[in-house]
């Protein structure tokens, strides 16, 4: 099939079978005072000349930061394979192939890939992706409604230590689907959901308690006695989680006596760069039990008529394309591209390597939140353990020391006021694999000049 | 040609509607239904005590070429649901009125009825092309 724009023939003979004189025509019905005649504030066509000398100007701006922001998206080491693989003319596409019968190549990765997270995650079954985190915590919220049978509430109880901008995302994609979202209150003193809060709502109808894995604040929640405690009340338990922490922490799978129900999550820790915010992938895994309410696209290993192994897409029937508006979801593209690079960076890394990227995060963090709070008027903020991300606050106004830091090419954090204005003046600091001994020293000396200047101001 | 049983009721969507001697009735998919649908392959049924109107879906049934709804040919609670269908779907093919029953409801007091009898089911389906 050709993909040949239409022809001034093509139009001509389509317009005439219509009986329309122009294209132009069609549109009568919108008023002229809805119609834009061009866009305000985009430029003429430039070259691919000038648009990269533009791009590359544009990038200089931003320097090359020591960037010590986690919160959501993380820096990891690419091995340069990864992506030199990916990219490679039989993968690299912007849309998925799935027919069977010229696709196996892609569809044995992502056989793979779900093979991987649901070991990884210790579920039973995983998808081929979905868009991203933040909207694969939204449709496990709506597949939770679909699954569990014994609630009809459509109340979900969702930890306030989970990621604020999944919490926003799991709003708008479900909110309008009459799903009642309800925030749990952490402890300011620990950072992290405790037990005790639950009580309030023994005796109640509710659908789903979701919890994530380190917490937004990088904190160990007590996942198996949430995870009990819902399952004990038929509460459906919905897992975020960080892929790479699963190397080291207890996966989903196995929290409590029976496990998570269902686990989510950002998958751009695995070999996917920061690239302003995306495109990034989410990942999904469940029960085999609940694998018809689980959305979008899944892998099915099979023998063709040969008697040969085979991929294809399985279970189709809870897809869009047969079940219209009564599939699974309507809004479940899957992320080819950068699922392959992870099924590539999870292959080269194996268990071994991504339990060493976790280990050597997790110390990197120790030695960077130890180094920080070295600097007078800096303290960690809540006590236990945590992953690879600490809070800690400050004992003056945050923004000026983060604008001072940014000038010395630091990327010092995440302000948590916006989300969590009751904790006052708290960074949410980073350090994965990718930063040395002599990264964590220059931002420790240099908080120490900031912290410095602003007292002194 | 399908297999009209003379002794049940019938509904446009293709459900058949069996009263039993304690006044519950029980409900399954008709022969031209399962037929039309293929070879079974999950099932979802309802749980008991769930109360359903007329017309509500109350049970999915997936073939290897479609999922649909079963809907509720009666107004009532459900007091069984045919729970053998999990590792069996495949009884609705080989017996839609019989092994492959979904469930057994206990109408309400006003529960109308605008079921069809056989005649008129096999005239239905006759008329979409059997």
């Amino acid at each position: 099939m050709a993909f040949i724009p239409h022809t001034r023939e093509d139009v001509e003979s389509m317009l005439a079978a219509i009986g329309v004189d122009s294209i132009e025509q069609l549109f009568d019905e919108i008023p002229a005072n809805l119609r834009l005649a061009a866009l305000a504030g985009v430029p003429e066509a430039a070259s691919e000349m000038e648009v990269g000398r533009l791009m590359t100007e544009r990038a200089r701006l931003d320097g090359r930061p020591l960037c010590f922001i986690g919160a959501g998206a993380y820096e990891h080491h690419i091995p340069a394979a990864v992506w030199a693989i990916a990219t490679r003319g039989e993968f690299y596409s912007a849309y998925t192939p799935y027919q069977a019968e010229a696709s196996q190549g892609t569809l044995q990765l992502l056989y793979e890939y779900q093979t991987m997270m649901a070991s990884l995650t210790g579920m039973e079954v995983s998808n081929a992706s979905l868009y991203d985190g933040a909207s694969a915590m939204g449709e496990a919220c709506l597949m939770a409604v679909r699954a569990n049978r014994k609630s009809h509430s459509k109340r979900i109880l969702v930890a306030t230590t989970v990621h604020p901008h999944y919490r926003r995302t799991a709003a708008s994609v479900a909110g309008n689907q009459e799903l009642v979202f309800e925030e749990l209150p952490y402890c300011t003193e620990e950072g992290c959901i405790p037990a005790a809060a639950l009580g309030r709502y023994d005796g109640q109808d509710i659908t789903a308690l979701v919890i994530q894995q380190p917490n937004f604040f990088g904190r160990l929640e007590d996942v198996d006695a949430l995870c009990d405690w819902a399952h004990a009340r038929n509460i459906l338990v919905v897992a975020v989680v960080n892929p790479t922490s699963l190397a080291l922490l207890k996966p989903p799978g196995q929290w409590g006596a029976k496990g998570a129900d269902i686990a989510v999550g950002e998958g751009q820790p695995l070999g996917v760069p920061l690239s302003s915010g995306g495109p990034y992938f989410g990942f999904m895994a469940c029960r085999m039990e609940q694998v018809r309410h689980m959305p979008g696209r899944i892998i099915g290993r099979t023998l063709d008529a040969a008697g040969r192994t085979g991929f294809t897409l399985t279970l189709q029937a809870r897809e869009q394309h047969i079940r219209r508006a009564k599939a699974t979801s309507n809004i479940c593209t899957n992320q080819g591209l950068l699922v392959t690079a992870a099924t590539i960076y999870l292959s080269l890394m194996g268990p071994a390597g991504l339990e060493r990227v976790a280990a050597a995060s997790h110390a990197r963090t120790r030695e960077l939140v130890g180094a920080l709070t070295r600097v007078p008027g800096v303290r960690r903020l809540f006590r236990g353990p945590v992953f690879h991300e600490e809070a800690v606050a400050l004992d003056r106004p945050l923004a000026p020391v983060l604008e001072k830091l940014t000038a010395r090419g630091i990327l010092g954090g995440l302000d948590l006021g916006e989300h969590y204005p009751e904790l006052g003046p708290a960074l949410l600091v980073c350090a994965t694999e990718t930063k040395t001994s002599a990264d964590i020293e220059r931002y420790a000396s240099a908080l120490a000049d900031c912290m410095r200047e602003a007292r002194a101001a | 040609m399908s297999n009209v049983p003379s002794d049940l009721k019938y509904t446009k969507t293709h459900e058949w509607v069996r009263t039993l001697p304690d006044g519950t009735v029980e409900v399954g998919i008709t022969d031209h239904a399962q037929h039309a649908l293929g070879d079974l392959v999950f099932v979802e049924v309802p749980e008991a005590g769930r109360k359903l109107s007329a017309g509500e879906p109350f049970a999915v049934v997936e073939s290897v070429k479609a999922a649909s709804d079963v809907y509720s040919p009666i107004a009532g609670e459900v007091t069984a649901s045919n729970a053998a269908l999990a590792a069996e779907p495949e009884a609705i093919n080989s017996d839609a009125y019989g092994k492959g029953w979904l469930m057994r409801v206990r109408p309400s007091a006003a529960a109308g009825s605008a079921l069809l009898s056989p005649e008129e089911y096999g005239k239905l389906i006759a008329e979409e092309g059997d």
